[in-house]
């Protein structure tokens, strides 16, 4: 039993997710609330199990995974992350009259392949998380089948990931092909050894020309603004919170554990990444004018801030990524659980920024919240997400990269805006015709909650995730 | 080291009660929020008298002195010198005056107002007691929230390009201070403000980092040309905005130069005199005739904030006792002022709803008590023996006047120019025919409005002709900012030599 003891949580998930897919399929309609809850509670039970000192530090299976402080951050991370937003669908697809079981089920599934792909320590591993988390994600975008834009966000996206999916392999090909390894280690000693040859340089570019789709990281960002306007808001809440921390910390172990000799070389890739997508996103989301595609390219701009971290190296970049990515998935989940609430009278979803407007007088709770979140993710000071940011740019100072950082801080200035804009529409525009009531308490006080742990009162938790995530990145040197 | 004397936090009470009174504000109606932000702003006040009276001008530099570790290398590490202490009494004392003058003025959304302007004052009081590098700028930066709603959702028409501009102009500025920041932790191994105060950066980093605070520091101040933000914003916020903004939060610029700039980085400083002083002089005399020939009454008093703070700089960076000090009282001073004046304009402002300044005129006939008011206060702007402007920039000269002959020239014409259009402006409002029939109707100031301006003009005339209040707690520590710089302040263009007695003075013809 021992044996299994590191792939508990995964372990857990499949099983359980396996057994609730039964249950969904002979429940049918009548069973997806209860579905539903039992997907969150198994999520979080997973989470619990993580509690604890891991049981095996360094790799196991022959090193196909680790089940390290790193992958147990990245967990933690993650499976709160799906359990918010499977509640987030809640009220969502039964109106729709669709099957939310399988919703459920579906993000069990991927939460699975995030902590593969967060625990991975070799290619092949990481291939599999990848594409397990993928699958489900293709699913997921067209879950509404008979609204086109769903069906053309689910396409798309599956087009664009499997060319993704392609490039990786055929870097991971190339690494195997030159290293004959295809565990990280094995990798990392190869670099070691001498200069990088060419064929090994193409392989580490392809491989995270791979994952930076993945993390909708400039150039590779095509997808991301499409496919998170088309998905149902649910599932871009979900796209936008917890994959894309898994494909962050993916990268962040590959590059650090598996090609640390090569810093150099991959280091000016993330530094590219980081600027385009800061600057793109920042500039792209100017003329946006449906609140969801903002947040997609708010989120291009916010990889960008982690890649940051990611671009200093050490363990000081890779703590202020993991910091980065936790503060990140609140800001968002709570961001995308006040778009979850914009719904007219009739209960339809709205997507408009100008549907805002005066949000401040007709729905002052809401409107704070949406304000905490704007300003948070713009980095505005004492909002807890003002930390994140200064971690990654201290990480960038301290390693030596000090333009790095301040071209990445003009860049805030420049997304500052359009977050303004948000706010100005909200708290400075004559009110336009007032959003429908929700009733989903859980919801709310998930809101509330997120909210509260972005408000300066965040500030309390810095020697404690600091600890943490100092820790869990120390577990990659 | 725990809690200060008494075992009173009063420092962090100071930041925490106007926090909790705007939460409260939230929760109520109009009526209730008006009277709860005027109570906690008066207690406010009563605190920092009682601040004021326990500091010991001859003790400790940093009194009052809270820390608590949080992780993650920032501390809520608060303690105030002398410098800091006046600047709270001056938020603290114009705070209850915005409430007031705010309160038939705004009749929309008055909570969320009053809950805004409290955060407000916690947010400048947290600035000024700031004792960790990363805490000042966590203040520092989130006073752009508040100031961002207030002019944007209180403003005039065209206000939201104002609040945007206001917004982006000061962040551009302080992101670049922030990278600075980060480098000096990192350098130092501290983000600790009198440790760093202590610590020699290499004399090249401190260019490049004096640069950086310069872009943050010179945004707030405003230093030309930087400035433009500022007199949209003033023009377009409300009333009260405008006065915290000019009494204030332009503060905040000032006493950043003389708790970061000086003395963490005297080589940079030093470097630059010559370009601080540039830059003041033509603040000092172009702002002036800009302001001359304004036709708005807000925009022309925002204009003559800009060359009134090039005292503020021209004092600084003469880094001498006079300098320094006057630059202080310019500051309290200017904060009075300005702040008067701003409340001046929001009296006529309010009873015709127009600030062109051809729509008024003669209102020393129907309006004796405004006139009289307006008129101490046009002189004190002007600088007059007798007010509080007239030590500041007196004393401002003086040092500038030992550092550089010629920037004590731009500055004195800046006086002249002051006179200019202070009363210019003056007689085209108060004197003169009455042209227009609603103007010459309006009453004159009630009882309400004589409660916001006779308390400023009592300080001005204190301030004025009793300075020794006012320096005595910040005497020392200008003495420690002085010895920190005496290697590298400006030798002067300008050394009076003792006379020669008639015998020898054939010698040197």
């Amino acid at each position: 039993m021992s044996r299994f003891a590191p792939i508990l949580p995964e372990l857990m998930l499949s099983v359980g997710g396996t057994i609730l897919m039964l249950v969904a399929a002979f429940a049918g309609r009548r069973g997806s609330r209860l579905v539903s809850w039992l997907a969150v509670a198994l999520l979080l039970v997973a989470t619990l199990a993580l509690i604890g000192a891991p049981s095996h530090a360094g790799p196991v299976y022959d090193g196909l995974i680790a089940a390290d402080l790193f992958a147990s951050f990245g967990k933690a991370i993650i499976f709160p992350a799906s359990a918010v937003a499977i509640i987030a669908a809640h009220g969502w697809f039964e109106q729709e009259h669709e099957h939310s079981s399988e919703y459920a089920v579906l993000i069990v599934f991927a939460a699975v392949g995030m902590s593969v792909m967060v625990s991975a320590t070799s290619l092949i591993s990481l291939y599999v998380g990848l594409e397990l988390q993928s699958l489900a994600a293709y699913v997921l975008a067209s879950y509404r089948r008979t609204d086109e834009r769903s069906a053309e966000a689910g396409l798309k996206y599956f087009v664009l990931g499997a060319l993704a999916s392609g490039i990786l392999l055929y870097g991971i090909s190339l690494l195997y092909g030159f290293t004959g390894t295809t565990n990280f280690a094995g990798i990392a000693a190869a670099f070691g050894r001498e200069a990088p040859s060419l064929g090994l340089l193409f392989g580490l570019v392809f491989v995270l020309a791979g994952l930076a789709f993945k993390a909708s990281a400039v150039p590779f960002h095509m997808w991301t603004p499409d496919v998170y306007e088309g998905a149902p808001t649910p599932v871009t809440m979900f796209f936008s919170t917890a994959p894309k921390a898994a494909a962050v910390l993916l990268a962040t172990r590959l590059c650090i554990e598996g090609m640390g000799p090569a810093t150099d070389a991959w280091r000016q890739i993330m530094i590219f990444a980081a600027l385009a997508s800061i600057f793109l996103g920042g500039i792209a989301a100017y003329g946006q004018t449906n609140i969801k595609r903002l947040l997609a390219y708010s989120s291009i701009n916010n990889v960008g801030f982690a890649l940051v971290g990611l671009a200093a190296a050490g363990a000081q970049g890779a703590s202020s990524v993991l910091f980065y990515m936790a503060v990140y998935v609140v800001m968002n989940l709570g961001a995308f659980l006040c778009v979850l609430w914009m719904r007219d009278q009739k209960g339809q979803p709205v997507e408009s920024i100008d549907s805002l407007a005066g949000l401040s007088q007709t729905r002052p709770g809401m409107a704070a919240a949406l304000a905490i979140f704007m300003f948070s993710l713009a980095g505005i000071p004492p909002l807890f997400g003002f930390w994140p940011k200064l971690l990654v740019f201290q990480a960038a100072v301290a390693a030596g990269f000090a333009p790095l950082a301040v071209a990445a801080i003009l860049g805030t200035v420049i997304g500052a805006y359009y977050y303004l804009k948000i706010i100005k529409v909200m708290y400075m525009d004559e009110p336009a015709e007032p959003y429908g009531r929700v009733r989903e308490p859980v919801q709310g006080l998930l809101m509330l909650l997120a909210a509260l742990l972005i408000s300066p009162l965040g500030y309390l938790l810095i020697g404690a995730l600091g600890g943490l995530s100092d820790r869990a990145a120390g577990s990659l040197f | 080291m725990g809690w200060p004397v008494n075992g009173l936090p009063i420092l962090s009470i100071l930041i925490a009660l106007p926090l909790a009174a705007g939460a409260a504000c939230l929760m109520v109606k109009a009526n209730a929020a008006r009277w709860i932000a005027l109570i906690a702003t008066l207690v406010e006040f009563a605190l920092t008298i009682w601040l004021w009276q326990q500091f010991d001008p001859n003790g400790a530099q940093w009194q009052f002195v809270e820390s608590q570790a949080i992780g993650g290398g920032i501390g809520w590490k608060l303690g105030i010198d002398g410098i800091a202490l006046t600047l709270i009494a001056l938020t603290a004392f114009l705070m209850p005056i915005c409430i007031g003058a705010s309160w038939r003025a705004i009749e929309k959304r008055v909570p969320e107002y009053m809950a805004y302007f409290l955060l407000m004052e916690a947010l400048i009081m947290g600035s000024f007691s700031a004792q960790d590098l990363f805490l000042f700028y966590i203040f520092f930066e989130g006073g752009l929230i508040p100031m961002y709603l207030i002019i944007g959702v209180w403003g005039g028409v065209e206000r939201i390009k104002a609040s945007y501009k206001f917004f982006l102009y000061t962040l551009f500025g302080s992101v670049l201070m922030l990278i600075a920041m980060l480098y000096m932790r990192s350098v130092a191994g501290t983000s600790d403000i009198p440790a760093l105060i202590a610590y020699n950066f290499p004399k090249g980093a401190q260019t490049f980092l004096f640069l950086a605070f310069l872009a943050s520091f010179a945004v707030k101040l405003p230093m030309w040309p930087v400035h433009t933000w500022l007199p949209d914003a003033h023009v377009q916020a409300p009333t009260a905005g405008s006065v915290i903004l000019a009494g204030v939060l332009l503060k905040l610029g000032g006493y950043g130069f003389i708790r970061f700039s000086l003395p963490m980085f005297p080589d940079g400083s030093a470097q630059f005199v010559p370009l601080m002083f540039a830059l003041s002089a033509v603040a000092a005399i172009y702002t002036s005739l800009v302001a001359l020939v304004q036709t708005d009454m807000k925009k022309l008093i925002a204009y003559s904030s800009v060359a009134h703070m090039a005292f503020v700089t021209f004092g600084l960076f003469a880094m001498n006792r006079q300098g320094i000090e006057g630059a202080m009282m310019v500051m309290l001073g200017h904060g009075l002022v300005s702040g008067a004046l701003f409340l001046c304009v929001g009296v006529v402002y309010d009873r015709l709803h127009t600030r062109e300044i051809a729509r008024y005129g003669g209102l020393s006939d129907n309006m004796p008590g405004y006139a009289l008011l307006f008129m101490v206060f046009t002189m004190a702007s002007i600088g007059l023996p007798g007010t509080s402007n007239f030590v500041g920039e007196f004393l401002s000269m003086v040092g500038t006047y030992k550092a550089s002959t010629w920037a004590a020239i731009a500055a004195c014409f800046s006086t002249i120019l002051a006179a200019a259009y202070m009363l210019y402006l003056y007689w085209r409002i108060c004197f003169g025919t009455q042209r227009n029939a609603d103007a010459a109707a309006m009453k004159d100031i009630d009882l309400r409005e004589w409660w916001l301006l006779a308390p400023i003009a009592v300080a001005v005339f204190w301030m004025g002709l009793y300075p020794e209040s006012f320096l005595k707690p910040m005497r020392n520590d200008v003495g420690r900012l002085m010895a920190r710089m005496e290697r590298v302040a400006p030798k002067g263009d300008s050394l009076p030599t003792p006379g020669h007695p008639a015998a020898k003075a054939e010698a040197h013809e």
